[in-house]
């Protein structure tokens, strides 16, 4: 149910906006090639200028450390906030171009953010972004990531006997009380996927993020008992120092001031179980991340 | 000539209706009598000692919980919003993201003019676009820009009076601090050690915008301390100034903090003290010659900046500087000697078991970032930050937002290029599966222990103000304003402002009125009695 360190809930709103952003993207990439051809120097373009340059994919890793390994993990791995770029597949495009403008506008609606607009960091000119691609093209493994395993089979898992979908959904299929699982495939490393089923409580799922906060609210998992002797456990959606807004394990809505409540109890331990061997065999695990990357992909 | 029969009536009308006089001029003499004035604000930290403290107490633990919202400006703006207005005679004073600055009427928040400047568009300052707030003498304000010029605008118009440029922003540099008026100097320092630059505090003459004095925070060839960096590394050395010093006009002294030397996660090639980094300095503020200095953290590897605003305390003969450091460490300092009286974690530190033969916290050799990565608490974002402590003169403590946080620190061979990011690589989030808080702590100057503390379920950004009526002011990352009893820390009120709170919280009066104002998100939020 929520160990889910995986999925960004805000992901699927990603996708309403990018027919817009691609549009917006074309006059503006449009304007930049207009302005490339006009002066000598290294701007948005079809394909990276530095490819193969062994010496910009070494300053593209400097650039890396700084500006993208906070999420994308030192060597680019991937780590606890984004996706593993070594992959060959990847969400938002893999071509030179879709990696220029995913670094420089960002991906609306994801964690990702536009180029020099994360608020810590100085961000990168664009010669420093073709020496970022430079770089990821340099980690990246030769060969596409292929399903680990039997996708078909890895669904039938998912919404059946692995009964992943009681909590997870899927293209809008599935219960609520988990991260939605859609976009997680891509978004983040294998050894993640697979830690976060078997060991759901090493580190929760991101949740919420709110303006302006640093880090995500997490899926932890609560206990309350209100004042007149209601007992309620789940999961938190948000929370302050004065209030909490959860869900419970009927996927009911519950909004508290803490003050007025006669206990409040949160726990680190993920309401999700940890899926030993006897749960998912090593093969089913790899029937279900198949199905997630597959899903992820589209 | 022309205007001089009406000068009379003037007279009259000035004193008739003082209260009406918006916009008197505020001479050096007001700045230094601030405590005369306690319904104004006329500096960033309110007044020269960086206390932060307002000696207004219509608002007191009695009433705070009744405290309502009485209007909110907001800037339209994205980003950081990290001003602290001044208010002089009626009139509020602020600076935005993007180096917006604005006047307003202070009772019913509507503007009396906006300043937008043109930045250029190849400017990249380092951790978003953002600007702490204005000085005021005469009848200007002066402002720190991010394409690094100082300029003063008119305080009725927002018209620019003179515009100086302190440094080429190509270079990294950039100000986000809001300066110091003393005397008739206007004193900025700048901001970029994320690019090698080389720091520097300057001084403006405030009438013509002329600078007086430069004094770089990197010692070069011959001066004192230049023997503290390896080769050439000095002239890519970091330490900037990037936040507001304080004054001590019974010594003649202004006290200034710096930053990190660059590279700031790399200590390889530039071997030594990396004087003046991380340090409190004090300074002659008519000639820029330093006094003395005190550096808090020798050789850093972690960007442990000292950027902390430095709080004077007086205790009976002893007078002193106060600093929560973003090492972690709470340091007591002699103010006329630059002398470490002691220092005392009040947060969770790694880096350092034992002290030096100055009774300093020295670092120790395994909390150097390495190529893959070393955890060491405080993280990179350090202990605290930029936002402002506040000492109570009345309770006698000094109150500072702390986070709890440990991060992963890397470090790798990183080439200088002019202009360009200077990390030798970065920080990441640690491991850890406890997630990261904070805490507003009040701490006894007298020992350095804690007194109590007020969690806050992530760590935050926002400054503290404290106030005669027993009450402290703070924000958190989830949004919240929050009124404290300063002698126990329960909480008596909160707002949330639908943001986080990323400033420093003042107070000012207008008529009988008491108000405390706050920058959360795009809004400058203002709250009062009913």
């Amino acid at each position: 149910m929520s160990a889910f360190r995986v999925a960004n809930k805000n992901e699927r709103s990603g996708r309403l906006h990018r027919g817009i952003v691609d549009r917006c993207f074309s006059l503006a990439f449009f304007a930049a090639i207009v302005f490339w051809l006009a002066a000598p120097q290294i701007s948005a373009q079809d394909t990276n200028p530095l490819a193969n340059d062994l010496k910009a994919a070494k300053l593209g890793e400097f650039q890396f450390r700084s500006n993208c390994a906070f999420c994308h993990g030192l060597g680019a791995r991937g780590g606890g906030r984004g996706p593993d770029l070594t992959r060959a597949q990847k969400r938002h495009g893999n071509s030179d171009a879709d990696l220029f403008r995913t670094i420089s506008e960002g991906v609306p609606g994801t964690a990702m953010p536009p180029n020099g607009a994360t608020q810590q960091g100085v961000g990168m000119t664009d010669t420093e972004i073709w020496q970022v691609i430079a770089y990821i093209r340099s980690v990246q493994v030769k060969a596409p990531a292929q399903p680990l395993g039997d996708a078909a089979h890895g669904k039938a898992l998912f919404f059946g006997v692995a009964a992943c979908s009681t909590c997870h959904m899927i293209g809008g299929k599935g219960g609520r009380l988990g991260p939605d699982l859609t976009t997680t495939g891509s978004a983040r490393a294998t050894d993640y996927l697979v830690d976060s089923v078997r060991n759901p409580s090493r580190r929760l799922a991101q949740g919420i993020s709110e303006a302006m906060k640093e880090f995500s609210q997490e899926y932890e998992t609560v206990k309350v008992e209100t004042a007149d002797g209601q007992k309620l456990t789940g999961v938190v959606l948000n929370e302050d120092h004065f209030t909490v807004q959860m869900m419970d394990l009927r996927e009911q809505l519950h909004l508290f001031e803490k003050d007025k409540l006669h206990s409040y109890e949160k726990s680190r331990e993920s309401l999700m179980p940890a899926y030993d061997q006897k749960m998912l065999s090593d093969k089913d695990l790899q029937d279900v991340l198949a199905f997630l990357l597959s899903v992820g992909a589209q | 000539m022309k205007n001089s029969r009406y000068a009379p009536l003037i007279l009259l009308a000035a004193s008739i209706f003082p209260a009406s006089n918006a916009g008197a001029q505020v001479t050096p003499q007001r700045l230094l009598d601030s405590a005369k004035e306690p319904q104004n604000w006329l500096m960033y930290s309110g007044d020269y000692s960086g206390h932060r403290f307002s000696t207004l107490d219509q608002i007191n633990t009695t009433n705070a919980s009744a405290l309502v919202p009485k209007w909110a400006y907001q800037t339209m703006a994205g980003g950081k919003f990290e001003t602290t207005p001044l208010v002089v005679d009626g009139i509020l004073y602020a600076t935005g993201q993007d180096d917006r600055a604005f006047a307003l009427d202070a009772k019913s928040g509507r503007s009396i003019w906006q300043y937008q400047r043109a930045l250029p568009a190849d400017i990249r300052p380092c951790c978003g676009r953002v600007n702490r707030g204005l000085a005021i003498l005469g009848d200007r304000v002066f402002f720190g820009t991010l394409d690094t010029h100082v300029i003063a605008l008119d305080s009725k118009t927002g018209n620019i009076i003179w515009d100086a440029t302190a440094f080429d922003y190509r270079k990294g540099y950039s100000i986000t601090l809001a300066p110091l008026a003393i005397k008739n100097l206007v004193i900025v320092g700048v901001s970029g050690g994320e690019y090698g630059i080389r720091g520097f505090i300057d001084a403006y003459d405030a009438s013509t915008g002329e600078r007086k004095w430069r004094f770089y925070t990197v010692p070069g060839p011959g001066e004192p301390g230049h023997e503290t960096w390896e080769a050439d590394s000095w002239k890519i050395g970091g330490a900037p100034a990037w936040i507001t010093g304080s004054y001590d006009p019974s010594t003649n002294t202004t006290f200034w903090t710096t930053g990190n030397p660059s590279p700031s996660n790399r200590g390889e090639g530039r071997a030594g003290d990396n004087l003046f980094s991380n340090s409190l300095l004090a300074l002659d503020p008519d000639t820029g010659k330093l006094k003395w200095y005190f550096q808090f953290t020798k050789h850093d590897e972690h960007d442990w900046d000292a950027t902390q605003v430095p709080v004077m305390i007086d205790q009976g003969e002893k007078h002193l500087i106060a600093q929560a450091n973003r090492n972690g460490f709470f340091y007591v300092i002699d103010r006329s000697t630059g002398k470490l009286l002691f220092s005392n974690p009040y947060a969770k530190v790694t880096w350092s078991t034992s002290k030096d033969a100055e009774g300093r916290p020295a670092s120790l050799k395994e909390a150097s970032p390495t190529p893959e990565g070393n955890r060491v608490c405080p993280g990179a974002a350090g202990a605290t930050n930029w936002m402002s402590p506040t000492y109570d003169p009345q309770t006698k403590l000094f109150y500072v937002t702390a986070r709890e946080q440990c991060d992963i620190f890397s470090t790798a061979p990183q080439p200088y290029e002019e202009g360009h990011a200077y990390y030798g690589s970065a920080y990441f989030p640690n491991d850890d599966t406890a997630p990261f808080w904070g805490a507003l702590r009040a701490i006894d100057p007298d020992t350095g222990k804690i007194k109590w503390e007020w969690k806050h379920p992530s760590p935050t950004w926002s400054g503290v103000l404290s106030t005669a009526g027993g009450l402290v002011f703070t924000g958190d990352a989830e949004g919240n304003f929050i009124a404290l009893d300063a002698a126990t820390g329960n909480a008596l009120w909160h707002f949330q402002c639908g943001a986080s709170v990323y400033s420093s919280p003042m107070s000012f009066a207008i008529g009988e009125k008491q108000y405390i104002a706050v920058a959360a998100g795009s809004t400058l939020f203002t709250f009062a009695l009913p």
